[in-house]
């Protein structure tokens, strides 16, 4: 043979290698870049606080709201416990409800067109003016509050799942209709399946919508005492001037809201991650 | 030209009881669209038919009118004497879609795995057919990747696949090779001809390609556009014993010339305008 043929092993690792390294560079700088920069933040933070002798009670130091998340650690993981008891029910809540009506709507225009007015303007009020009727009618605290969780989280899901159940492309929609497909193989293998990329999208946003929505009815609520979210310690400690642990409280919120964040896009990688657009890495 | 004649003469097998009757069949769209007007065929078992005429002609209307996937504004059409799309046999039909048309979340084997799925066979019983179907287009390397990893002739073969795999009595081709390189259009030309003969198929296949249409079919009905209608129905007998020195022959040539002559005919009726 006098075709000349390249040695796949040499030509592979001589093409793959410096991409290879540039990916790893990346995934290890995509982990560390937010870490540094936070830390330099609180550094800064740290430093403008103790330089220019700022009062703790106007604006703590963060080694003063570390302190105090550890010596109210107790009562703070408490009301943590309350609050995502209160947003994982109310996102539940939400996605069965949005997807069961969703999945109704997908079915009968006549039901989607009934309803759908109703939809929307629970979702255009701010949950701020309702929350008090709420607790009005509702004697039940707990109820109430979840209730209002469950109104700000419920329509991006509902609306979002009627959409996707009825995006699947019309020539395999026409395919399975060849085939004879009964309604139940075309829900499971081919409306399911091209909802879902605009499932998770809703669910990413209902996951933050939840906890918003138990925080603004928690804070509207204004309760006290042991069985509280932290909201409430963020109300109380405002009243009583106590800054520092206002700050934890707010911490805490704000790792709740991240987790979520994290947690949904983990999710929605691992369900669309082989095959969707939104979480393919594309070469280049 | 003479070759304009209004009433197209009939073709094909003669003994063959009658598969597919198009009666006077009109299509018009919601949008006013006429796609076809008094279109009148007759497809007799075992024939192999191609659609061949200009871009916007209706031949995939006519092809989904037949599978019983689109509805008819006027006329009537029975497949195996029951109108269409209401055949209790529905599952004998194949179908390639202009568009690969694969789900982008399923692996290829699964695509291919899907018609039988449908039929309720479990994924052990329909392997070795998934299998079978997958390797005769080439891709039996291929039935993990998913569609978004495969270039544009591979996914139009693995639809190929999916039509075949449940080894239909009545396949419809939408030009299911105008993304393939040449080689492997003639390879799957022969395939589909090999099908053909064994199985006793009837196939209509859509092309823009004459040569093509010439090599594999019994009989070409050549189609006019404003509004979509039949001008031509050429028989080409001997389709069932070709082999591929058939395209060194005179005969293959004349025909292609017949064909082709036939075809440029239509070409008066378009207004590239509209
Ligand atoms: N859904 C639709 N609504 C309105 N008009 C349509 C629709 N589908 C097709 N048409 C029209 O019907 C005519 C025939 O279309 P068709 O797709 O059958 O053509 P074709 O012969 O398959 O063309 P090509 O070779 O380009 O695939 C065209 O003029 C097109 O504009
Ligand atoms: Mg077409």
């Amino acid at each position: 043979m006098s075709i000349s043929t390249i040695d796949p092993a040499v030509a592979e690792s001589e093409i793959l290698d410096p991409r290879i390294l540039l990916e790893r560079r990346e995934r290890r700088l995509r982990v560390i870049m937010p870490i540094v920069s936070i830390l330099a933040v609180l550094g800064l933070w740290e430093f403008l606080v103790w330089y220019n002798e700022v009062p703790h009670y106007l604006i703590p130091a963060p080694s003063l709201i570390a302190k105090t998340l550890v010596q109210d650690w107790s009562s703070l993981m408490q009301s943590a416990a309350f609050t995502v008891k209160l947003t994982l029910l109310s996102l539940g809540l939400a996605i069965i409800g949005g997807v069961l009506l969703g999945m109704l709507f997908a079915l009968s225009r006549t039901v989607e067109m009934c309803l759908f007015p109703f939809a929307v303007i629970l979702q255009v009020t701010p949950i701020i003016a309702i929350a008090p009727l709420i607790l009005i009618y509702v004697s039940n605290t707990f109820f109430a509050l979840l209730i209002c969780a469950w109104i700000v989280a419920f329509f991006p899901i509902l609306s979002n799942t009627a959409i996707g159940l009825r995006s699947a492309d019309h020539n395999l929609r026409d395919m399975f209709r060849l085939y004879q497909a009964t309604p139940w193989q075309r829900l499971r293998h081919l409306l399911i399946p091209s909802a879902l990329p605009y499932f998770m999208a809703a669910l990413k946003i209902a996951g933050g919508l939840s906890l918003i929505g138990a925080v603004v009815a928690e804070f509207v609520a204004g309760t006290a005492g042991q069985n509280t979210g932290l909201a409430s310690r963020i109300l109380e400690s405002s009243f009583r001037n106590e800054i520092p642990r206002m700050f934890a409280a707010l911490f805490l919120v704000s790792v709740l809201g991240v987790g979520i964040f994290l947690v949904t896009s983990w999710l929605s990688h691992l369900v669309l991650g082989h095959w969707h657009e939104s979480e393919i890495k594309r070469e280049t | 030209m003479n070759a304009a004649s209004p009433l197209p003469k009939a073709a094909g097998l003669t003994g063959a009881p009658v598969l597919i009757d198009m009666k006077d069949v009109s299509k018009r769209f919601a949008n006013g669209t006429v796609a076809l007007r008094g279109m009148s065929l007759q497809i007799r078992n075992g024939e192999f038919v191609s659609f061949l005429g200009p871009s916007g002609c209706g031949k995939s209307t006519a092809l989904k009118m037949i599978s019983g996937l689109l509805s008819f504004s006027s006329g009537s059409i029975t497949v195996n004497g029951h109108p269409a799309g209401e055949s209790p046999h529905g599952s004998d039909i194949g179908y390639v879609f202009q568009e690969a048309t694969l789900m982008p979340w399923a692996t290829v084997f699964e695509n291919v795995f899907l018609p039988l799925k449908l039929q309720g066979l479990g994924k052990g019983e329909a392997k070795a057919r998934v299998e079978e179907a997958l390797s005769m287009v080439g891709l039996a390397n291929f039935a993990r990747s998913y569609p978004r990893e495969l270039s544009g002739g591979m996914k139009m073969r693995a639809s190929i696949a999916r039509a075949m795999v449940t080894k239909p009595k009545l396949l419809l081709m939408d030009e299911p090779f105008a993304a393939l390189d040449e080689m492997t259009r003639s390879k799957l030309n022969d395939e589909v001809l090999g099908l053909w003969r064994s199985h006793g198929l009837t196939v209509i296949f859509v092309t823009h390609s004459v040569f093509e249409s010439v090599y594999l079919s019994s009989r070409v009905v050549v189609m006019a556009a404003r509004p979509g209608r039949v001008v031509h129905d050429i028989a080409l007998p001997g389709a069932d014993t070709r082999t591929s020195a058939y395209r060194m022959t005179s005969e293959y040539t004349d025909n292609c010339r017949l064909v082709s002559n036939a075809l440029e005919g239509t070409m008066d009726h378009v207004d590239l305008n509209h």
